[in-house]
C-alpha cells in the first residue's frame, strides 16, 4: 500500500514538474515558432502551431540589417569578463567572511545585499557622469566594470554560503601543516568548493548576459551587446513580431546552449548544502 | 619602379583618407521609414567619403530614455538624434540642441509644412529637421460600412462614428465597431484622448496653468470614449496600443480605427493586411466646435549641443530630410514608401498622390493641426496631443492610468477625472507653475 502510494505521489510530482517546466518553456517555444513565420502569420488571430509556411527570411533579414556577431562578441566579453573579475574579488571576500568572521560581518553582508535593493535608475545620473568623465561610455571595459559591481554582492553571498558548508577544521589542518593564506585558498578551499564556484560563475554569466538596463543606457554603437540587438527590433509603430522573435532567438540561443551543457554543474552548485 | 612608388603613394593616400574619415553616431527608432533610411545611407556615404555612419537603432521608449540621459548630461555619445515634436521645443529652449542653420542652399526650408516647421522651431530658429510627419485619421472598412447601409463622410462627427460603430459591430462574428488606444501612457491613450478632448472643447490647463479635468468638456470626452469602447470595442481594449489595434484591423476584427496616418500604408499593404482592398479613410471626427480630434507628430533629426562633429551631422540631416532623398526612396522602394508629412512639394507630386490613397487626408490632417492653438479655448502651452513641458511625461502617464482604469470599469468616469485633477494640481504646484 505504502509502495503504491509513493509511486502515485512520484507520478504526480513528475507530472507537476513537467507542467511547470512546460509553462516556463512555452514563451521560448512560441518565440522560436514565431521566428519562422511571416509577419502576417505572426499576428494571425487564429495562430497555427506547426501548419504554416516555414521561412528563414526573418533570420536572413535580421542578419542583413544588424551586425549580430559584433553584438554577440560584446555580450561574451561583458558577461565572461565581469564574471571572472567578480570572482577574483568575491572569492577572497567570501573566504574572509566565512572563516575570519567578526561582529560586523553579518552587517557587512546585509549592507552588500542592500545595494541590490536600490532601483538602478536611482544612480543613473552619477554613474553616467562618471563614465562620461572617465571616457568609459560605450566601451567594453566600462560595461565589465559596471556588471562586476552590480553582480558582486550576489557572488559574495553565494560563495559565502558555499564556504560556510566547508568545515573550518579542514582549513585549520592546512594551516597546521604550514599553508599560507594563498595556499589555503587555492589548494584546499577552491578544490572543495569548485561546484559552488562554477555555479556562481555560470549564474553571473547568465545575469550579465541578460542585463538590460545598464547595457542599454551606457552603450551606443561600439560596445552594445545582444540586449541592444533585441531592442532594435521592438517597435511601437509597426508589426515586426516575427523579426523580433528571430532576433530574440538569436540572442538567447548562446546562453541557452551554455545553460544546457552546464545544467548538471549548475543544479549541483545551486543545491549545494540545501539538503543535509 | 615609378609605378610601384605611385601605387604606394596612392595606397598611403587611401589609408590616410580612411583614417581621417569622421564617424558620426546616429540614434534612431525602429520603424519602416528609419529602416529604409539606414538601408539607403550608402548613397550619403558615397557622396561624402569623408564621413562614416554608425547606427544605434532602438525601440522608441528606450531611445527616449537614452538620448534624454545623454543630452541632459552632455554625454556626447550621439551626433544625430531622432527625437519627436514633444522634445524639440523643450530641448531647444534648454540649449541642448544645435540650431540647424547650415542645411545648405538647396535644402528649401520653406518647403517644410508650416505646422511641422513651427513645432520644431524656438524663437523662429529651426532646431530639428522633420524626417516624417503624421497626424491621426479615421480608417474604416468600406465593405462593413456598405453592409450597414451607411456612408462615411469625408469629415465625420463623433456622433456619426458612434452610429457607424454600432451598426458595424457583430460580436458573434468577432467584428468590433471601433478600435481605439486603451493602453495607459502619455504617448498611448493620452495621445488619442487629448486629441479627442480638443474637439470636445476641453483643455489640459487654463491660461493660468490650472488643470481643467473637472470641466464638463472633459466629462463629455471621457464618457464618450468609455461608452463607445465598452459597447462596441474589442475585449481587453485597455491593453491595446497602436500595434495591437493594427493587428486587429489587419485581420478584419475592427470596423473603424482612429489612429496615426502612418497606419494608412500598413492597412493597405497587400502582403500583411487581410483587408487591404477594403479600407477607406476620413478626417478625424469633430463635435462641430471648429476643432477636429487629430494630433500632430513628427520624428525629427537633431544635433545635440555636445556633439563635436556638428558639421558632418548637419550634412547628414540635410541629406536625409531633403527632396533628393524623397526621390531616392521613390526610385529604390517606390513612391508609397516615401516618408510622408514633411514637405509640401511631395503632395504636389502626382506619382505620390496616386501611390498613396491616404495622402490627401494626411496632408489635410497635418495642415489642420495647430500646436499653438490646439483646443477651442486658448491655452498657455504648445502641443496638440501633449503639453510641451518636461513634467508632461509623468503626469500624462499618471492620468492615462486613471483613464485606462475607467475603461476597464475599475472606476467611474467621474472618479477618474477627480483623481486626475488632484494629481495634476499637485504636480503643477510642485513644479511651481505658472512660471
Amino acid at each position: 500500500m505504502n509502495k503504491q502510494n509513493s509511486q502515485a505521489s512520484k507520478l504526480i510530482y513528475t507530472l507537476l514538474a513537467w507542467i511547470i517546466g512546460g509553462l516556463i518553456f512555452f514563451p521560448i517555444f512560441w518565440t522560436l515558432l514565431t521566428s519562422f513565420k511571416t509577419e502576417a502569420e505572426a499576428i494571425s488571430a487564429s495562430p497555427s502551431l506547426f501548419m504554416f509556411d516555414w521561412t528563414l527570411q526573418n533570420y536572413i533579414d535580421v542578419l542583413a540589417r544588424s551586425p549580430y556577431f559584433d553584438h554577440f562578441w560584446n555580450s561574451v566579453v561583458i558577461s565572461f569578463g565581469s564574471s571572472l573579475v567578480g570572482l577574483l574579488i568575491a572569492v577572497p571576500a567570501a573566504w574572509s567572511m566565512a572563516f575570519v568572521q567578526n561582529k560586523r560581518t553579518k552587517n557587512l553582508l546585509m549592507w552588500m545585499l542592500s545595494t541590490k535593493m536600490l532601483p538602478p535608475v536611482g544612480v543613473l545620473v552619477p554613474i553616467y557622469l562618471l563614465f562620461r568623465d572617465f571616457g568609459l561610455l560605450d566601451t567594453q571595459l566600462g560595461l565589465v566594470i559596471v556588471m562586476t559591481l552590480i553582480n558582486l554582492p550576489i557572488m559574495v553571498w553565494m560563495l559565502y554560503t558555499y564556504f560556510k558548508e566547508i568545515p573550518n577544521e579542514i582549513l585549520e589542518a592546512a594551516r597546521m601543516d604550514g599553508a599560507s593564506i594563498g595556499e589555503e585558498i587555492f589548494h584546499v578551499l577552491l578544490p572543495i568548493a569548485l561546484p559552488g564556484i562554477a555555479s556562481t560563475l555560470l549564474l553571473n554569466i547568465i545575469l550579465a548576459w541578460n542585463e538590460a538596463f545598464w547595457t542599454l543606457i551606457l552603450t551606443a554603437a561600439n560596445a552594445a551587446p545582444l540586449t541592444a540587438f533585441i531592442a532594435s527590433y521592438s517597435s511601437p509603430e509597426g508589426l515586426f513580431y516575427a523579426k523580433l522573435s528571430a532576433a530574440s532567438a538569436m540572442a538567447i540561443a548562446p546562453i541557452l546552449i551554455l545553460g544546457w551543457f552546464s545544467q548538471k554543474q549548475l543544479v549541483r552548485g545551486l543545491s549545494f548544502g540545501a539538503v543535509k | 619602379m615609378l609605378k610601384k612608388i605611385s601605387m604606394l603613394l596612392l595606397g598611403a593616400l587611401t589609408v590616410s583618407t580612411s583614417v581621417s574619415a569622421e564617424t558620426i553616431t546616429i540614434a534612431t527608432v525602429n520603424n519602416g521609414d528609419m529602416i529604409t533610411m539606414k538601408a539607403l545611407s550608402s548613397d550619403f556615404e558615397a557622396k561624402h567619403p569623408d564621413i562614416d555612419l554608425k547606427w544605434v537603432t532602438l525601440e522608441e521608449n528606450i531611445l527616449r530614455q537614452r538620448v534624454t540621459t545623454d543630452v541632459a548630461t552632455s554625454g556626447g555619445q550621439y551626433d544625430v538624434m531622432t527625437i519627436g515634436t514633444y522634445e524639440v521645443p523643450i530641448w531647444g529652449k534648454q540649449g541642448w540642441l544645435k540650431e540647424l542653420d547650415k542645411l545648405g542652399p538647396n535644402y528649401d526650408v520653406d518647403d517644410l509644412l508650416p505646422a511641422i516647421r513651427s513645432g520644431l522651431s524656438v524663437d523662429n530658429k529651426l532646431y530639428a529637421a522633420p524626417f516624417y510627419g503624421e497626424s491621426s485619421m479615421v480608417m474604416y472598412r468600406t465593405d462593413l460600412m456598405k453592409k450597414a447601409g451607411l456612408e462615411m463622410p469625408k469629415a465625420p462627427s463623433w456622433q456619426f462614428i458612434e452610429k457607424a460603430a454600432k451598426a458595424m459591430t457583430d460580436k458573434q462574428a468577432g467584428v468590433y465597431g471601433i478600435c481605439l488606444r486603451g493602453k495607459a501612457g502619455w504617448g498611448e491613450n493620452i495621445a488619442l484622448i487629448t486629441s479627442m478632448s480638443n474637439s470636445f472643447g476641453a483643455r489640459w490647463f487654463d491660461e493660468n496653468w490650472q488643470p481643467e479635468f473637472d470641466s464638463k468638456e472633459w466629462q463629455q470626452t471621457l464618457q464618450y470614449y468609455v461608452d463607445i469602447m465598452q459597447s462596441y470595442g474589442p475585449p481587453g481594449a485597455s491593453a491595446n496600443g497602436f500595434n495591437e489595434n493594427l493587428a486587429l484591423f489587419q485581420t478584419g476584427k475592427c470596423g473603424i480605427w482612429i489612429d496615426a496616418t502612418v497606419a494608412g500604408a500598413f492597412v493597405t499593404n497587400q502582403q500583411d493586411s487581410e483587408v487591404a482592398d477594403k479600407v477607406g479613410f476620413a478626417l478625424a471626427p469633430d463635435m462641430g466646435l471648429g476643432k477636429r480630434g487629430n494630433w500632430l507628430w513628427a520624428w525629427t533629426l537633431a544635433i545635440p549641443a555636445s556633439s563635436k562633429k556638428s558639421d558632418a551631422a548637419m550634412k547628414f540631416i540635410s541629406w536625409a530630410t531633403s527632396k533628393d532623398y524623397t526621390k531616392l526612396v521613390a526610385e529604390k522602394k517606390g513612391w508609397a514608401k516615401v516618408p510622408p508629412g514633411t514637405r509640401a512639394s511631395l503632395y504636389k507630386n502626382p506619382n505620390y498622390m496616386q501611390a498613396a490613397p491616404f495622402a490627401q487626408i494626411t496632408l489635410d490632417s497635418i495642415q489642420s493641426a495647430d500646436p499653438k492653438n490646439p483646443s477651442v479655448k486658448p491655452v498657455p502651452y504648445v502641443g496638440v496631443q501633449f503639453v510641451a513641458i518636461p513634467e508632461f511625461q509623468g503626469i500624462g502617464t499618471a492620468v492615462g492610468q486613471q483613464f485606462s482604469a475607467a475603461l476597464t470599469g475599475k472606476m467611474s468616469v467621474k472618479q477618474a477625472l477627480t483623481i486626475s485633477q488632484r494629481l495634476v494640481e499637485r504636480a503643477m504646484r510642485k513644479a511651481r507653475y505658472p512660471k
